[in-house]
Order: C-alpha cells, then sequence, then structure tokens
C-alpha cells in the first residue's frame, strides 16, 4: 500500500499493545471504567471518541502554527468541546436510550485525558494525515480495552452479550443455568471494572517484560 | 438539613472517585506522595466550589430551557442547553487561569504550593463533571450548588490522599513484579470503591418512604460525631498550649 508507509503503520498499531493509552499511557481512564457494564454502551463509547479523536487530531493538526502556544489548552478544548456537542446531538438523535445510559459521559469526552493528551503530544508537531493516523490509532487502542471489559462484565455479570442471551435464559433455566451456573451480579458494579483493567494490566505486563515498573 | 444531606451524600455515596470514576488520569498520576497529593486535593476543593455555582448561575439564567425569560417574554422559548458543555468548560478554563492570577498576586506561599497544579485542574474530568452532574441532578438553588461543590471536592481529595498512602506503604511490601506501579493501583482503588459502596445505605437506606427515619438519625449520628471529635480537638489544642 502506497498510502501507509511503515511508519504510518506503526501509528496505528503501536497504540494497540505496546503504547496502550489506558494501560501504558494511563490515559482516559475516567470514561473508561463508567461506562463499561455493558458491550453496546462500549462500542458507542470507542466509536465517538474515535470520531472525536481523529477530527480533532487533523483540526489542531492544521492550525498547529497559528495557535498563540499560551492559549493553546482553551483553542483545543473549544475544539474537542465542538466535536463532542456533534456527537451528543447525533446520539440524542438515533441513539435516545443508549445516550441517557452513557449520561455525562458523552460530555465528559472533552476532558477525557486522552483527546487533550495526543493534542499536546502528537498533532501539535505532526502533518494532519499522520496525526489524523495516530488518533484513530490511540482511539482504537482505547476502544479496545472497553470492548475486552465491556465483554467480561457483561458475559459474566448479566450472561448476555450485545443484548443476546449467550450463556441461556436464567428464568427458564436453560442452557448453562440448567446445570446450576449463576450470573455473578458484581461484575456489574462500578468497582469491578477497576479490577479487570487491573487484570488486563497484569497480563500485558507479565507477557512484555519492558513495560515492568520500578516501585 | 438538606445542606447537609448533600454534603456528606457528595463526600461518601457519590465519591467522584469510587462511585463515578472522575478524575482517576490526575488521581492515578499525581498520587505517589502525600505532600503532591495534598496540593492537588486542595486545588480541586478549591476550583469546584467556584466552578459549580457559577456553572449553576450560567445553566439556570442562560442554558436552561426557558432561562432567557427574564430578558423578556420574547426570549421565552429558546433552549440553550446544547451549548452548556462549551460554556462550562470555557467558565472552567478562564477561571482556573484567573484563580491562578489571583492566588499568584495575594498569596505566593499558597502559590508555590497550590500553582504547578491548577493548569492540570482545566482538564481533569472532576471538575465538569461536577458541573455536568449539578444540571443533571437539577440542583435546586444555588446554596445546594455550593455544598454540591464543596462536598464532591473533598471527596477527591480523601480518595487521592487515600490512595497516596497506600502507595507510600506499598513499596516496603513485595507486589508481584508485573502489577508493580499502575496495576496493583488500580486493584487497591478497586478494594476501595467497593469499600466506599457501603456508604450507600448511610443517607438512603433504600428508596422506601420508611426508611427515611434512621436516614436522618444517621445524619445527626454524624454531626454528634462531628462535635464530639471537634470538641476533642478544642481539648488538645488548649493541651498544647
Amino acid at each position: 500500500m502506497g498510502l501507509l508507509s511503515k511508519k504510518d503503520t506503526a501509528l496505528l498499531t503501536d497504540p494497540l499493545a505496546d503504547n496502550n493509552p489506558i494501560t501504558i499511557q494511563v490515559l482516559g481512564i475516567c470514561s473508561a471504567l463508567a461506562i463499561t457494564a455493558e458491550l453496546k454502551a462500549s462500542i458507542v463509547m470507542a466509536v465517538s471518541v474515535m470520531f472525536v479523536l481523529g477530527l480533532g487530531n487533523v483540526v489542531i493538526s492544521l492550525m498547529r502554527n497559528i495557535i498563540p502556544s499560551k492559549i493553546r489548552i482553551i483553542v483545543q478544548l473549544v475544539v474537542v468541546a465542538a466535536l463532542v456537542i456533534i456527537v451528543d446531538l447525533v446520539l440524542k438523535a438515533f441513539a435516545y436510550e443508549l445516550s441517557k445510559t452513557l449520561s455525562v459521559f458523552v460530555g465528559l469526552i472533552i476532558t477525557n485525558c486522552i483527546i487533550m493528551g495526543r493534542f499536546e503530544a502528537f498533532a501539535l508537531g505532526n502533518s494532519p494525515w499522520r496525526s489524523f493516523l495516530d488518533g484513530i490509532g490511540n482511539a482504537a487502542g482505547y476502544g479496545l480495552i472497553l470492548v475486552i471489559v465491556g465483554f467480561f462484565r457483561e458475559l459474566l455479570g448479566s450472561g448476555t452479550l450485545l443484548g443476546f442471551k449467550v450463556l441461556g435464559d436464567p428464568i427458564e433455566k436453560s442452557g448453562l443455568y440448567a446445570i446450576g451456573y449463576e450470573n455473578n451480579g458484581f461484575m456489574l458494579l462500578s468497582p469491578m471494572a477497576l479490577i479487570v483493567v487491573g487484570i488486563i494490566i497484569w497480563i500485558q505486563r507479565s507477557r512484555n517484560k519492558a513495560l515492568i515498573e520500578e516501585n | 438539613m438538606e445542606h447537609i444531606e448533600l454534603f456528606f451524600k457528595s463526600i461518601f455515596i457519590d465519591n467522584m472517585v469510587f462511585a463515578t470514576f472522575l478524575g482517576m488520569c490526575s488521581y492515578l498520576a499525581v498520587s505517589k506522595k502525600v505532600t503532591t497529593a495534598v496540593g492537588l486535593g486542595a486545588a480541586v476543593i478549591f476550583v469546584l466550589a467556584v466552578t459549580v455555582p457559577l456553572n449553576w448561575l450560567l445553566d439556570q439564567y442562560i442554558l436552561k430551557d426557558g432561562a432567557l425569560a427574564w430578558l423578556g417574554p420574547e426570549f421565552a422559548s429558546y433552549d440553550l442547553s446544547f451549548l452548556s458543555f462549551i460554556m462550562f468548560i470555557a467558565t472552567i478554563a478562564t477561571m482556573v487561569q484567573l484563580v491562578e492570577i489571583i492566588v499568584e498576586k495575594f498569596s505566593p506561599s499558597l502559590y508555590n504550593s497550590l500553582g504547578i497544579f491548577l493548569p492540570l485542574i482545566a482538564v481533569n474530568c472532576a471538575i465538569l463533571g461536577g458541573s455536568l452532574f449539578m444540571q443533571s441532578r437539577e440542583i435546586p438553588t444555588l446554596g445546594l450548588a455550593l455544598t454540591y461543590g464543596v462536598g464532591s471536592g473533598i471527596g477527591w481529595f480523601l480518595a487521592i490522599l487515600a490512595i497516596a498512602a497506600i502507595r507510600e506503604k506499598i513499596r516496603y511490601s513485595s507486589v508481584p513484579p508485573a502489577l508493580r506501579g499502575l496495576g496493583i493501583t488500580f486493584i487497591i482503588t478497586g478494594l476501595m470503591a467497593i469499600g466506599f459502596m457501603s456508604f450507600g445505605g448511610m443517607l438512603t437506606g433504600g428508596d422506601e418512604k420508611p426508611a427515611e427515619k434512621p436516614a436522618v438519625e444517621a445524619v445527626i449520628k454524624k454531626q454528634e460525631i462531628k462535635k464530639d471529635t471537634k470538641e476533642i480537638v478544642a481539648k488538645n489544642t488548649t493541651l498544647n498550649e
């Protein structure tokens, strides 16, 4: 592919594993945890962040030479806020129920550190195309963790995936429930999100020793 | 009464960090030492106490559906609430700048301890989250908005203080290498959040009506305990003198 050089591909794939925004860069955790009780909300959140970060990175990168560095934070906030308003209104129009579950967390994409972090660290110093790839890559890395956490919490917590009863019906006692399986309601409570992410970090770091921190 | 109730509710039950996971980024990044954690926590209390009431006024008199009615009857049908994100974040960013300038001018010592944290705060989700929750929970008066802001700030302060203290101690224990640093902090925070969930019954005691009485008593007890501690503190200070 002529469109993506090797460096560009690295921009897309690095954040998925060894430079993951959540588990390594520690950015954007606030929203990652609160909305992952079901898979659908996680996916919608991941797509929203991908939209905001991809487009926002391009906008900031186009303006990088004309933004005075003293007021850059406010400029960045305004760009993000405008994009988030678009996401919020689209969600309210086409997925009203979902926008109720996400509640204030759509608005909190504005202060999602992942967005400001990428603006500061990448978009202010790179060309629009590279910034776009960086934005999409980081949002994908963020979304990946969200989807993994959402998958386990919904599967173990309510026995469903995207609303489908994959483990059988708990009331009719079909599927796994016939042999005495019970849903672990604890997985639906918010503290478990933290513990699931903690376990993901554990697994990732024990596979890649280079990531282990000093105490 | 409702002030006290909201105050304790925003500190313990709806704790910013443990119940809604707001401000996690700075919570994880700045909790390696207790002294810095205290500085950031104090700055968060301060900024929340300023921005939540300010955004309440903004919401009530400009943004809400029909809020512009004070300009004249022809404005009563305007609904500007879609602008609330951008207005709130602009208020917060300007307030943080303003507070920074004022503090630098009038209290250099406070600036030295708070100053470096103030710019960090403009993008702290806990601050915007405070304003957005204030809006979505429809807090009725300015006074309550102030109480809510201060309460959530103190809740955040307690959380970061607790995790910083734990992280200072955990340095001396043998954590599995792969869990060191971030991993163990996540798991500890999860356990603390489970602990904080037990505060859930403190004020509401479920949604049934009969449960309201013990809830009030609990608050009174809380006050008494507070009084007791105050007396003890007073005694100690007199002893010291």
